[in-house]
């Protein structure tokens, strides 16, 4: 008998919102954490895009000056998620030795591993931190969250580049199940808005230019898509050993009922064209939760907004799901507060769990124009999902192929 | 050339900038360790943030005779003169 996992805590810092209700009113209303960057290093540096979506509240305002300066800014909104989702769950007893942690990131430490050669260059060896090598290790983020909670059982730091986080959420099913921890604090973090990875992603052509336009510039399945808009941010989820849940009466938002991790094997960057690996990672999850394609009725689509990502997406959903697809309610939520990278499977988790619990789907804005290609039944105005037994799915995709599926099921 | 007192208040300065210890908890005879409780990174880091400060180096050997402020302090003054 395998064992069930439910959700049991929820947490988010994104750049439409600092919390999870603050986050969540916003998703449903459909708003745009974009904004134009007031650096002086965009002009210095000539960066050809301008604007990023900035977490709406700053990491300073939640953590103190002291505590922040031992962490990279990735880890600092990695415990400030971590954070909201534990007194979310209202644990207070447990045992340390069976608590995890999955905290992914795609990037890790890359401001303090740069602060720390500019460092170098200008100042010598000497002038180069103690603290340099535990905040940029990938790992520090799953470490300081370990530290913070006392979780003994493992920390984990799933690397998948932008499907890190919806991976996290896979070790973590796998760690309850098979008997190796009865709580796990999952999540993704990523704070990459800095002119060395706005450079190499747009030299790599994935970023929007729309710098006039910096709200408008991620419009997943939109004609005029033009590439994603760089988000930063983390997103966080308690699972629970059912049993464990009910045994200490807690307040249970849904299942995570099946999860699945597929590689393309086909191109570093470029996804496969058929979707291929994609299908396969969707009806894994699907199989893995007993998950019929009637049962789906939402999709938090990965859709990035670039213009060869979202049609192998659709090719995916298709294959997998059949003709139910089109019966299917699906939100690109990157619309909103652009791709927090190896936090948004996290984030988007955390969202598609509200959209099971509350029965409402979040907004896609920016679609002015459908690509016809697409033909999906996008969630752009108001929307309620049916009651009874639903599931809801969420994808990402990751550079090198990675791609991640998560399955959750109303209770 | 800082006086003993300046250079207290200049390690103050660094010391609660590392930890949040307030600057008055700062005093001669504590014990960075037993009394102020600093960790060996946060003591790296306070000693390469005094160099800076005051124009002096303390050698990696050093640093495990700095058991207290005053030696520190007193490192300080004698790197100075």
């Amino acid at each position: 008998m395998t064992r069930k996992v439910v959700i049991t805590g929820l947490g988010a810092t994104t750049p439409i919102g600092g919390d999870v209700p603050t986050m969540w009113q916003n998703a449903l209303k459909g708003v745009s954490g974009a904004r134009t960057l007031e650096d002086d290093w965009v002009a210095k540096y000539e960066l050809p895009v301008h604007f990023a979506a900035r977490c709406s509240t700053p990491a300073l305002d939640v953590l103190s000056r002291v505590e922040a300066k031992r962490m990279d800014p990735s880890t600092q909104f990695g415990v400030i998620a971590s954070r909201e989702a534990w007194a979310d769950s209202g644990i207070t007893e447990f045992d340390q030795d069976r608590l995890a942690v999955a905290f992914a990131t795609g990037i890790g430490g890359v401001w303090t591993l740069l602060d720390a050669w500019d460092t170098l260059k200008e100042k010598g060896p000497r002038r180069v931190l103690p603290m340099t090598v535990p905040m940029l290790m990938p790992n520090g983020v799953a470490a300081a969250v370990s530290l913070d909670l006392g979780a003994r059982a493992g920390a984990h730091t799933p690397v998948s580049a932008c499907a890190s986080g919806t991976e996290a959420l896979h070790l973590g099913l796998d760690l309850i199940r098979s008997g190796k921890a009865d709580i796990v604090m999952c999540g993704g973090a990523e704070a990459a808005i800095h002119p060395m990875p706005l450079a190499a992603f747009a030299s790599m052509q994935a970023l929007s230019r729309r710098n006039d336009d910096p709200q408008g510039a991620s419009r997943p399945y939109d004609m005029g898509r033009d590439g994603f808009v760089m988000g930063e941010g983390a997103g966080a989820l308690v699972l629970e050993a059912e049993e464990h849940a009910l045994a200490r009466g807690a307040r249970i938002y849904a299942e995570l009922a099946g999860t699945s991790v597929t590689a393309d094997a086909y191109h570093i960057t470029a996804p496969d064209p058929q979707g291929l690996g994609a299908t396969r990672a969707l009806k894994a999850a699907m199989f893995d939760g007993r998950i019929q394609a009637e049962d789906v009725v939402h999709v938090n689509a990965h859709a990035t907004s670039t213009p060869v990502g979202d049609k192998p997406e659709y090719t995916a959903l298709k294959a997998a799901l059949g003709g139910h697809v089109d019966n299917v309610a699906v939100s690109a939520t990157k619309s909103q507060m652009g791709h927090l990278l190896g936090a948004s499977g996290a984030v988007e988790a955390v969202l598609t769990v509200l959209a099971v619990h509350e029965r409402k789907a979040p907004l896609t804005i920016n679609l002015e124009n459908q690509d016809p290609e697409i033909p999906l039944d996008v969630v752009t105005s108001s929307r309620d999902l049916p009651a009874g037994d639903i599931v809801a799915l969420s994808n990402s995709f990751g550079f090198g192929g990675h791609n991640a599926v998560i399955a959750v099921r109303s209770v | 050339m800082a006086s003993n007192e300046e250079i207290l208040a200049g390690l103050a300065e660094i010391v609660n900038e590392e930890t949040g210890l307030a600057p008055e908890a700062v005093e001669m005879d504590k014990s960075f360790t037993e009394d102020l409780d600093i960790d060996s990174i946060s003591m790296m880091t306070i000693v390469v943030n005094a160099e800076e400060k005051f124009g002096v180096r303390i050698p990696d050997e050093e640093v495990k005779n700095l058991k207290t402020v005053g030696d520190a302090v007193s490192f300080i003054a004698g790197a100075q003169a």
